[in-house]
């Protein structure tokens, strides 16, 4: 089952377009800054922003930024929003739960196709933000990375190029994993309603007013448990020794969500009429 | 081969399907009538594991539905309310992938299977557009196709006629005759009269979510006790008989008489030619109007 949804993800043209889509908001950002050479104010603006104007091998980190807040998990949210209420509204829901397979298997397959779609758009968008960043903006000569100042709380430092890959390759995980809240989210709405807009609507009304609380002093209460809460740690992958504490909180957070989402998921789903 | 006992569905206040005892032998070609909203698909889907019933029992070949949807699933194909795709595949592709969802469907042969499958409902040459471009027509083929996959005992069909012209039903009709003739059962749903009377066997009536009848189609079409007599002697005709014609219309009277063959004698033998001479039976209409209320799609005012 999961190598049919494998299948189905990759021949839908609407992957393609949402990974392009994700690729194509940093490269713009790429040509107004090297048009301009204007850089964020230090504090303001995306993270690195100001850094990859100085190396461009910073690009792809920048990208992250970028993307993270709103584009990526808005698509993760529509696909995972689409993941069971479309197969209910294209009819093919019943057909498949004829065949039969399994409604766990369903949703585990649906799940993984998910992550997989996730580390798909965030590789494209690591590759192309690279090329265009590398292409735009000057290199640093001596082969090595400085982490820039705006994010560091040690200026200047300087690591390998095999260790910023590896920060990279850490960011990846992170940012697959803080997604995964975001799809468990829309994958139980997706089993409660029949309309994969509502599910897709709903899950993004969750995490907006997630974002407007992480901000509200007044909720700081309930700050630790909001499911943004630690999106932005992977920030910390770059600061010299890198800061764990958040990106462990964050992951763990997340993997409660998880958890709990999908397993509510699956008790809806598990024991509903299927009437479409 | 299907039985259900005391099958009941209800939908918070509404009960859509009623204490149902649904019986269908093996190599029955089984017809569930019924007005739309009378609960036909309703229990489909509860045959099917798709919607889980209230209260009361299934069984498909002989196992527990749904507790072994496993075992019984796959040696059923099914047509429920329209087919579905993916319409932005081909038509084959929708297939395999179909196939390579569940289990029992080996990677070998499955190009084999789709070909044959596509084959039997007359989709064999089909190329590469996307389902999108179909007609309804092909969807419905493309949704038999799919239920006859993995040659199954068990035929559920909801509808399957749907969309089609006539010639299409009538090879839909001959298809499911020689699938029932090797021996798959076959359950068709319909509110088409015509369609079951033309293919069924056995008859289940539903009405308002309850069985209001189940017999073999032949059972239910029984001779009326009448006879329906053409002849140009009318009048002598009525003489004769005295008292036994209860209507007459034209050349046409209706006889109330058991034995047609000795009617016909009486009347040849008294110089009365006869033009016609048929035992009268009830149609299926006339047994399932008899049998059911009102359309349920009908919404009454309430006569305050």
């Amino acid at each position: 089952m999961i190598r049919v949804e494998l299948a189905k993800l990759f021949r839908r043209p609407r992957t393609y377009v949402m990974a392009a889509l994700l690729c194509a908001l940093p490269f713009t950002v790429a040509v107004f800054l090297a048009t301009t050479r204007i850089p964020p104010p230090p504090g303001q603006g995306g993270a690195f922003l100001s850094a990859v104007l100085g190396n461009g091998a910073l690009y792809p980190a920048a990208a992250m930024a970028l993307v993270l807040p709103v584009l990526l998990p808005v698509s993760v949210a529509v696909l995972a929003g689409d993941a069971v209420a479309g197969e209910a509204a294209a009819g093919t829901l019943r057909y498949l739960l004829i065949r039969p397979v399994g409604r766990t298997r369903l949703l585990v397959a649906k799940l993984v196709s998910l992550i997989v779609f996730v580390l798909f758009a965030i590789g494209t968008v690591l590759v192309t933000s690279y090329l265009t960043g590398t292409a735009l903006f000057d290199a640093e000569p001596e082969g090595s990375v400085t982490l820039p100042a705006d994010v560091t709380s040690l200026s200047g430092v300087a690591i390998t190029p095999a260790g910023l890959a590896m920060r990279l390759l850490g960011t990846v995980l992170y940012l697959t994993v803080s997604m995964l809240g975001v799809a468990a989210l829309a994958l139980f709405l997706s089993t409660v309603t029949d309309s994969a807009l509502g599910a897709a609507m709903g899950s993004l009304a969750v995490l907006v007013a997630s974002q407007v609380l992480v901000t509200l002093d007044a909720a700081a209460s309930v700050r630790p448990y909001l499911p943004t809460r630690y999106w932005l740690a992977w920030i910390d992958f770059y600061r010299d020794p890198i800061l764990w504490r958040d990106i462990e909180r964050g992951a763990a957070l997340q993997l409660v969500y998880l958890v709990v989402l999908l397993g509510a998921a699956w008790a809806n789903f598990m024991t509903r009429d299927v009437r479409s | 081969m299907i039985v259900t006992r005391d099958l009941t569905k209800t939908y918070g206040r509404v009960t859509a399907v009623h204490g149902v005892a649904l019986e269908v032998r093996e190599g029955d070609r089984y017809g569930l009538l019924g007005p739309n909203g009378s609960g036909k698909t309703t229990l489909i889907r509860m045959l099917l594991g798709l919607v889980y019933a209230t209260r009361g029992e299934i069984e498909v070949f002989g196992l527990p539905m749904p507790k072994r949807v496993k075992e019984v699933l796959p040696q059923v194909g099914a047509l429920v309310e329209g087919p579905g795709a993916y319409p932005h595949l081909s038509g084959r592709t929708n297939l395999a992938l179909l196939d390579a969802a569940g289990p029992g469907g080996a990677r070998r042969d499955r190009r084999r299977r789709i070909g044959e499958a596509l084959e039997r409902v007359g989709l064999a040459g089909i190329d590469g557009r996307p389902v999108r471009a179909y007609s309804l027509g092909m969807r419905q083929r493309l949704g038999l196709a799919a239920a006859l996959l993995r040659r199954p005992r068990l035929l559920v069909l909801d509808e399957p006629t749907n969309g089609l012209d006539p010639r299409g039903i009538r090879e839909v009709r001959d298809l499911l005759t020689e699938l029932n003739e090797g021996g798959t059962t076959v359950l068709l749903s319909s509110h088409l009269l015509a369609e079951i009377e033309a293919f069924c066997t056995r008859v289940g009536v539903m009405d308002r979510g309850r069985m209001v009848l189940q017999d073999d189609l032949a059972t239910l079409r029984g001779p009326t006790g009448r006879v329906l007599l053409d002849t140009p002697d009318g009048d002598r005709a009525c003489a004769l008989l005295d008292g036994r014609v209860e209507h007459r219309e034209g050349q046409r009277l209706t006889v109330r008489h058991d034995a047609p063959h000795d009617l016909n004698t009486t009347l040849v033998t008294a110089g009365i030619r006869v033009a016609g001479l048929v035992p009268e039976q009830r149609s299926l209409e006339q047994v399932v109007m008899a049998a059911t209320t009102t359309s349920s799609d009908r919404v009454e005012g309430s006569t305050a």
